[in-house]
């Protein structure tokens, strides 16, 4: 699940910072608003970015999984059973620590 | 805060589920006896050097930092016990470096659990985990669990086998009055009132603090509306001792939830319930049982011990000296429970708070000495408040778009590694550098490494005369001095002659001489780099020179020890004029 040329590594020097920046970016904005400034800012950035590979790359991984999580946050019954959940606690306690 | 389960409540859900058969004896709290003091019969006020209110972990902590510092001290509580249910019970490496100064940490060690790896889950999925041990070579390691009734019985034992506090029970502080000269205090007793001075007190009463509201100071920030609910349980279940964290799990849709194991196999469930939450309903042992089971399968056999719902909220006073008056702990500061600061940076006040009073009033030091606490300590706490607002904010979004951020991170962090530290699930409590303190003198040589003046020192094994040791059991409530020497261990005689006369001072330094093997004589401490890992840690070439506080905090550093520089230092760590230095003898 390498990508091409996206850097999914960590890059941001201070993470946190950048998190509450971007929740700060919304306060006080209505939905609609919201929704405006997620486009302009996304735009922004892909202009900085510049090259068509990494941005093909990231346009890709962001359509990754969608279908998955809409059906769980609409609070339908889980897909998989919580023994997946309780099987990897099994296996991770052979690990210890 | 806390609204508890009646123990009916308990007795009952464990019928329903069949098990009167407990699985462990529960804890059960000392109870430590009131006792009439001689001050209660005087016909004046008696005048101490130091009163603490408050025996949680800050206060009892503060006690027994003054008693090793020889200062004698009165601890008062309201209460005659430890704290009642479930509460901290995360204590980082910092925390227990400072117990194990303090001559407790190998008991909190022992009975805690130690735990180093957390893991995060998304949904059904884990996304990732991590890992927070120490690299090989540390005393101590990342985090214990150990619920804070014993933390606090253990901080009273410890306490007992010191002469300089005295603790008395059942005493609560009904009015305080703030003097030039010192602080007066009305104290309520089972025998009714009395009235008690000081030269300085230090609150230490808790979040909802006694003497701030007597001061009437206010105490300032954010409240959280979300509700949470704590259940500790016994279980027979074989998980690994490992913090795991579920944004959004199947079996509490919509929400969080966070497990921990404690000592006695006791687990803690943290269980985010939301603004709307009816606390009173969801304390109800079905209702909790029902969740648990949902959570970790039918087949679990549980056991409830405590279930409470809180709220809390990240906030500070806006000074925490106030004169003669100390703020320490939650009366100073309070902040949500995820990342563990609450009693972690509580310690901390206390570690950077004694030490400075005890030389104060042994006359060794400036009054302006005290100023720094806050100068240092406020600059901690907003790194507390921010980190774990921070980290509320991302477990409980406020909006949609915060959510739609959230789940977006959380859903990338299972595959690319740059969301995984965008995921907050808390960012566990570190200790704090004292970047702009005035009483640190910052680098004028080379280092490329840690610890930077201000920051705490680093760990790393040795051995002195008496045998294998770690190098912070052997700093720390004096100023000491690390001086690295070449391989062969051997200093030239200026170097001598400096360490001699720093150990002559009126603040004596006490000097450990770092090196590859013992050579026995010269002055200072000889110790031994057993692993070459003090010499790594502390980017020691030969010659280098730490100057270190009494809170193991460094002072500052230089490639070359020279006596005019280090007493300027000293003088500055102490808060005297700046242009003053001690005579060189
Ligand atoms: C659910 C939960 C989980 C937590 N988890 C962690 C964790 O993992 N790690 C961590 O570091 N922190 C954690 N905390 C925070 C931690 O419990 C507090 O920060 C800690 O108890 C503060 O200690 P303290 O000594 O300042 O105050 P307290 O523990 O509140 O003690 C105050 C004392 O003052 C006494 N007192 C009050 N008024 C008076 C008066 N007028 N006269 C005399 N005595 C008085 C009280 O009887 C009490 O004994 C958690 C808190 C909660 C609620």
């Amino acid at each position: 699940m390498k990508p091409g040329r996206l850097n999914v590594e960590p890059h941001l020097a201070r993470p946190d910072d950048f998190y509450q920046g971007l929740l700060e970016l919304h306060r006080d904005l209505s939905d609609e608003q919201s929704r405006l400034a997620n486009a302009k800012l996304i735009l922004l950035l892909a202009n900085h970015v510049g090259d068509h590979a990494v941005l093909d790359e990231a346009l890709r991984i962001a359509r990754e999984g969608l279908a998955e999580a809409v059906a769980s946050a609409g609070g339908q019954p889980p897909p998989v059973e919580m023994d997946a959940i309780r099987a990897a606690m099994q296996g991770s306690s052979k690990e210890g620590s | 805060m806390d609204r508890r389960a009646r123990p009916g409540d308990v007795a009952r859900a464990r019928e329903r589920l069949g098990e009167n058969q407990p699985m462990s004896p529960a804890y059960e709290r000392p109870v430590y006896a009131y006792r009439r003091a001689a001050d209660q019969d005087a016909v004046r006020a008696v005048r101490h050097p130091v009163v603490i209110v408050g025996a949680g972990p800050v206060g009892l902590t503060a006690a027994i930092d003054c008693a090793v510092h020889g200062l004698s001290n009165v601890l008062l509580d309201a209460e005659d016990t430890v704290c009642d249910g479930s509460k901290a019970i995360c204590f980082a490496k910092r925390t227990l470096e400072i117990f194990d100064r303090l001559g407790c940490g190998e008991r909190l060690v022992k009975k805690g659990v130690v735990w180093n790896r957390g893991r995060v889950f998304f949904g059904e999925r884990q996304i990732y985990e991590f890992n927070l041990a120490p690299e090989a070579g540390n005393g101590r390691p990342a985090f214990i669990n150990l619920q804070q009734y014993y933390l606090e019985q253990y901080l009273i034992e410890r306490l007992g086998e010191l002469d300089a506090t005295k603790l008395r029970w059942r005493n609560t502080v009904t009015a305080v009055e703030s003097r030039a000269d010192g602080v007066g205090l009305t104290v309520e007793t089972p025998d009714g009132p009395y009235r008690m001075l000081c030269d300085y007190l230090i609150a230490a009463d808790g979040a909802r603090s006694a003497i701030r509201h007597l001061l009437g100071l206010p105490c300032q920030g954010q409240v959280f509306q979300d509700r949470f609910l704590i259940a500790d349980v016994v279980m027979q279940a074989d998980f690994p001792t490992e913090r795991w964290f579920w944004f959004n799990p199947p079996f509490h849709t919509g929400q969080s939830t966070l497990l921990h194991r404690q000592a006695d196999n006791l687990w803690r469930i943290d269980f985010q319930l939301g603004c709307d939450a009816d606390p009173d309903e969801e304390k109800r042992p079905e209702r909790v049982i029902a969740r648990i089971k949902a959570m970790l399968g039918e087949q679990t056999r549980v056991e409830l011990k405590w279930v409470s719902v809180y709220t809390f909220q990240c906030r500070r006073l806006e000074r925490f000296q106030h004169g003669r008056i100390f703020f320490v702990g939650d009366a100073a500061h309070q902040v949500s429970p995820f990342g563990a600061r609450g009693a972690n940076g509580g310690i901390q006040d206390v570690d950077n708070l004694i030490w400075k009073l005890a030389l104060v009033l042994a006359g060794k030091a400036p009054t302006a000495l005290l100023e720094s606490y806050d100068a240092e300590r406020i600059p901690a706490a907003d790194e507390n408040i921010l980190n774990s607002s921070r980290s509320t904010d991302f477990i409980t979004p406020k909006s949609e778009v915060s959510r739609a951020f959230r789940d977006a991170t959380l859903m990338l962090a299972e595959h690319y590694p740059f969301a995984r530290r965008l995921v907050n699930s808390g960012r566990l409590s570190v200790p704090a550098v004292l970047h702009a303190s005035p009483l640190i003198t910052p680098d004028a040589d080379r280092f490329d490494s840690a610890p930077c003046p201000g920051a705490p020192c680093v760990d790393a094994p040795i051995q002195t005369a008496a045998g294998e040791d770690w190098l912070l059991r052997l700093l720390g409530n004096g100023f000491t001095g690390l001086y690295i020497t070449a391989e062969h261990g051997k200093m030239p005689a200026r170097v001598g002659r400096v360490i001699e006369q720093l150990a002559a001072g009126t603040i004596p330094v006490d000097v450990l001489v770092v090196g590859g093997r013992l050579t026995g004589d010269g002055p200072g401490r000889g110790i031994i780099d057993v692993a070459g890992l003090v010499q790594r840690r502390y980017g020691g070439r030969p010659g280098t020179f730490y100057l270190i506080r009494p809170d193991q905090h460094v002072c500052a550093r230089w490639r070359r020890i020279e006596l005019e520089a280090v007493r300027s230092a000293l003088t500055r760590a102490l808060a005297r004029a700046a242009q003053r230095s001690e005579r060189v003898a």
